[in-house]
């Protein structure tokens, strides 16, 4: 009697739960729809789902009229440059923090923490002068640096935790073994801590090739990222949902990809560890 | 005592970058924003117009834009807050129930939260709400209904939906989580115990999702204070939608007004930083039962 | 080599003494066991002599050298974990290796003493797996390969048979205690388990918050304990301790006598009591003893083949020679 209702339980559950998130989806599945779509079958009324003249023009077309390239190139730059020289800097701090802790690292770890609750407009007009002056304004450089510094909290904190759960005794044994700190970093903590050190490359890629504050502000023509660029579509000229489609679908295919596998990092790294 | 202490100077060497630099980016445009905020400096009428001290302060409160802009905050804020948590946890307690298929159905319910903010403002404004080619529009004719004019007429609800889209998941993901942790076996005692399903809900589960609820709140109002993108690409700050953020941002980018716009800066700091340390001390505490 | 001196060690965390000021000498290819309670402060002294921790104050020599302020890897000694503390990214052939690559030994090298190691351990099929394929008895012997492939003047052990079943516990002791004579090596073992103290030690050092309470060999701590507290840690089940008048009649605060030393006899004795519990292990078999106005319970040993009844009378008589006399400070008359 037992696993009858229990299946029952089931099927409703799946029922119920395949629909709620298909509503979810659904934006970001008729995005992709449309994309496929011409201009005028994309305003069809009634909606057109599957049964319409499939076409790769759009995408065609967003590339050669806007130079799309470009600022998937400029995402690509600023969020792997962002994340890799974030990486650089965190893991040395968050190895001191984990296995030389001292009475301070954890008023330090709060105050990195804190920092990224500064909002970026309390410091928008510093900035903006700031690249003005030293002439990096809509510069790829200038947005490496400054997703870094936000990012950096989140990478310190990441990897913290990952290094923390590293148990302390096999570090030990290595110092036993005669490895200095150096080889001690390379030969036993870095394989071990690989894992780690992805999850948070892979949250933070994320983080920073979806930030839309300061890539808004601080570029235009030449350093734009894809953010920037999508935010162009929003004074158009004519019929343009399908080419606006094509230009999402392909700005956010690649973090859709990436997010899948990064759920547990995003739950560990956005709620710095207070819930597990 | 060398073995310690050279690891201990090590350690701090490496430290170091990390925490020179967040300290310069910290402190270096705080104190320029602090700066401006007692001058009057209007960089396309005049330049650098002298001392005023509080003046900023004073009519940045008392202008007319400010308590609007304070209104559609919270509105913001709070709407988004209700949605995603009452949600939420409804999301979360279903996808912990057994089905098929709930790796995919997971990722259906996560995708909104990778989406562009300015992809998923666009998409929506467009795709969606556009009066007359939108799919909403499609389906209020088609039930026979005038199409709503979602972001002139209805501004701070349409916003309050595409923001309660892209942080549901987060609010569901973080829940879910929580629930995971939850032991199982507290829930078959209660169910022994004669407790039943309601029950359980709300004596066992909903207690101890207080905690993730709370950090849920926390966090999410420290982003939701600060979207711009979303109202950038929507309704520019018309009809209402302008928050306490976009205002500043107007005054500081826009209207040029820097010395007014870091006053306004000051006073979101400060805001930010009375959220911050709730969720530090929350934070720190949970660092703390790692310890122990 | 492997001789090491310990003068006037002390060790504290914060304001807290763990190990107040110490003096210890252990000699050359002896094993020595370190036991105690949980928190009398072994494991920091083990962590002491390899360098983990800093010392508090005082000095360790190792083979005449002050050690004091090096590093571990420096000392000449090799740990084996509680945990054993394996690489988990390296296989069994790495693990054992990495000390000597660590030392800048060539590969050619490396090989002959890995394979020695491993044929000493009976490791020589394991060699491709990595840790998280073998069973616990045979991690326990990859760690303390990776000890002996440095060839260290002294073997350090953490409470390493803890966290194996009992059953396999029985086994390694034999086999480090034979790796002992076959390597004749200096050896500290810490352990809070006697049986192990006792089975396996030239010397025992009993310790008790931060001091050591005394140091012999396994027999003259069961025979001659200095204190109350070596007699009742020594030996199992527990030494009996008697207090009030009938300890008085002796001219001593407490007396202790063990459960083996007391006889059961039919006719009367100066002993009786009713039996409250019986524990029959087989080759034992435990009485407890109340209502007898000498002790609360007295714990008495018989053969494995006899037996008694739940509430039975019966009387008790204590070997004369076997009991131990304590002062009021605990310390033996």
């Amino acid at each position: 009697m037992a696993r009858s209702i229990k299946n029952q339980q089931k099927i409703i559950n799946t029922i119920l739960a395949w629909s709620i998130g298909l509503i979810i989806f659904f934006p970001i599945l008729w995005t992709i729809l449309t994309s496929f779509k011409t201009e005028g079958q994309a305003i069809n009324d009634p909606p057109l789902f599957l049964f319409f003249d499939w076409t790769l023009d759009n995408y065609a077309i967003v590339q050669e009229r806007s130079n799309y390239m470009k600022f998937l190139w400029n995402s690509i730059f600023v969020a792997g440059g962002s994340t890799i020289l974030g990486i650089i800097i965190a893991i040395p701090a968050a190895w001191s923090m984990a296995f030389a802790p001292t009475k301070r690292t954890k008023d330090i770890l709060l105050w990195m923490l804190s920092t990224k609750m500064l909002p970026a407009v309390g410091v928008l007009y510093p900035i903006y002068i700031g690249c003005i002056k030293l002439g990096i304004l809509d510069s790829r450089a200038a947005l490496v640096i400054i997703l870094m510094l936000i990012n950096l909290p989140i990478m310190v904190w990441m990897l913290y935790t990952y290094f923390r759960e590293i148990p302390g005794e096999i570090l030990e044994a290595s110092r036993m073994d005669g490895a200095s700190v150096w080889k001690e970093i390379v030969y036993v903590l870095s394989p071990m801590a690989i894992p780690g050190i992805a999850s948070t490359i892979l949250l933070n890629l994320i983080l920073a090739w979806n930030e839309s504050f300061w890539t808004l502000n601080l570029t235009a023509a030449k350093a734009a990222t894809l953010t920037a660029f999508i935010a162009s579509y929003s004074s158009p000229e004519g019929l343009f949902f399908a080419k606006l489609s094509a230009a999402s679908t392909m700005a956010i295919a690649p973090i859709l990809i990436l997010g899948w596998f990064s759920q547990k990092q995003l739950v560990r790294g956005l709620t710095f560890g207070a819930v597990k | 005592m060398m073995s310690q202490l050279n690891t201990r100077s090590i350690a701090r060497l490496m430290m170091a970058p990390a925490v020179i630099l967040l300290l310069g980016w910290m402190l270096a445009p705080l104190t320029t924003t602090l700066y401006f905020s007692f001058k009057k400096y209007l960089p396309l009428r005049g330049g650098d117009l002298g001392w005023v001290g509080f003046d900023n302060y004073v009519r940045f409160v008392t202008s007319s834009a400010f308590w609007p802009s304070i209104y559609a905050t919270l509105i913001i804020v709070g709407s988004v807050l209700i949605i995603t948590v009452v949600l939420g946890i409804l999301l979360a307690l279903l996808l912990d129930q057994p089905m098929w298929g709930q790796g995919v159905v997971r990722i259906l319910f996560i995708a909104p939260f990778f989406v562009m903010p300015t992809v998923s403002g666009l998409v929506w404004k467009n795709m969606f709400m556009d009066p007359i080619n939108g799919i909403l529009a499609h389906l209020w004719r088609f039930l026979g209904l005038e199409p709503l004019q979602w972001l002139s007429h209805y501004s701070l609800s349409s916003v309050v939906m595409i923001v309660s889209w892209q942080w549901l998941p987060f609010a569901t993901l973080i829940l879910l989580t929580a629930i995971q942790s939850l032991d199982r076996e507290q829930l078959e005692a209660a169910e022994m115990d004669g407790a039943n399903t309601l029950k359980r809900f709300s004596y066992i589960i909903i207690p101890h999702l207080f905690r993730a609820v709370t950090i849920v709140i926390l966090i999410q109002t420290i982003f939701l204070l600060s979207i711009f993108a979303e109202i950038f690409v929507t309704t520019a700050g018309a009809f209402g939608t302008k928050t306490l953020t976009y205002l500043i941002f107007q005054r500081i980018l826009e209207s040029q007004n820097v010395g007014l716009g870091s006053a306004g800066g000051v006073y979101a700091i400060i805001l930010a930083n009375i959220l911050a340390i709730f969720l530090m001390r929350i934070v720190g505490k949970s660092l703390d039962a790692k310890e122990s | 080599m492997g001789y090491i001196e310990l003068i006037k060690v002390t060790k504290n965390f914060g304001d807290l003494e763990v190990i107040k000021p110490l003096d210890l000498e252990i000699k050359d290819g002896k094993f020595t066991v370190f036991v105690g309670p949980s928190g009398c402060g072994k494991s920091t002294l083990l962590r002491l002599i390899a360098g983990l921790e800093d010392l508090t104050s005082g000095s360790i020599k190792i083979d005449g050298n002050d050690a004091s302020n090096s590093q571990p890897s420096k000392r000449g000694l090799a740990m084996v974990f509680q945990s054993y503390a394996l690489y988990p990214h390296m296989n069994v052939y790495k693990n054992i290796a990495f000390p000597l690559k660590m030392a800048g030994i060539d590969q050619t090298s490396i090989d002959t003493k890995v394979r020695k190691a491993a044929e000493i351990l009976n490791l020589n099929e394991y060699l491709e797996r990595k840790p998280g394929q073998l069973s616990g008895g045979q991690r326990q012997r990859v760690a303390i390969g990776r000890a002996i492939v440095r060839e260290p003047s002294a073997f350090l052990f953490d409470e390493p048979l803890s966290n194996l079943d009992a059953s396999l516990r029985v086994g390694m002791r034999l086999e480090i205690s034979e790796l002992h004579k076959r390597l004749n090596t200096t050896m500290i073992y810490v352990t809070h388990d006697q049986v192990e103290a006792m089975t396996m030690a030239d010397q025992i050092v009993v310790m008790n918050i931060g001091i050591i309470e005394q140091i012999g060999s396994p027999m003259e701590l069961y025979q001659n304990p200095k204190n109350i507290f070596v007699a009742g840690f020594i030996g199992s089940p527990k030494m009996n301790f008697i207090y009030g008048d009938w300890a008085n009649k002796l001219n001593a605060h407490t007396i202790g006598i063990r459960p083996e030393h007391i006889d059961i006899t039919s006719e009367q004795s100066e002993w009786k009591g009713k039996i409250k519990m019986v524990e029959r292990l087989g080759s034992d078999t435990f009485l407890y003893i109340h209502e007898s106005g000498i002790a609360d319970i007295l714990t008495v040993r018989i053969d494995g083949e006899e037996s008694y009844e739940r509430g039975q009378e019966i009387f008790l008589h204590p070997k004369k020679e076997h009991l131990h006399l304590f002062d009021e400070k605990g310390i033996r008359l």
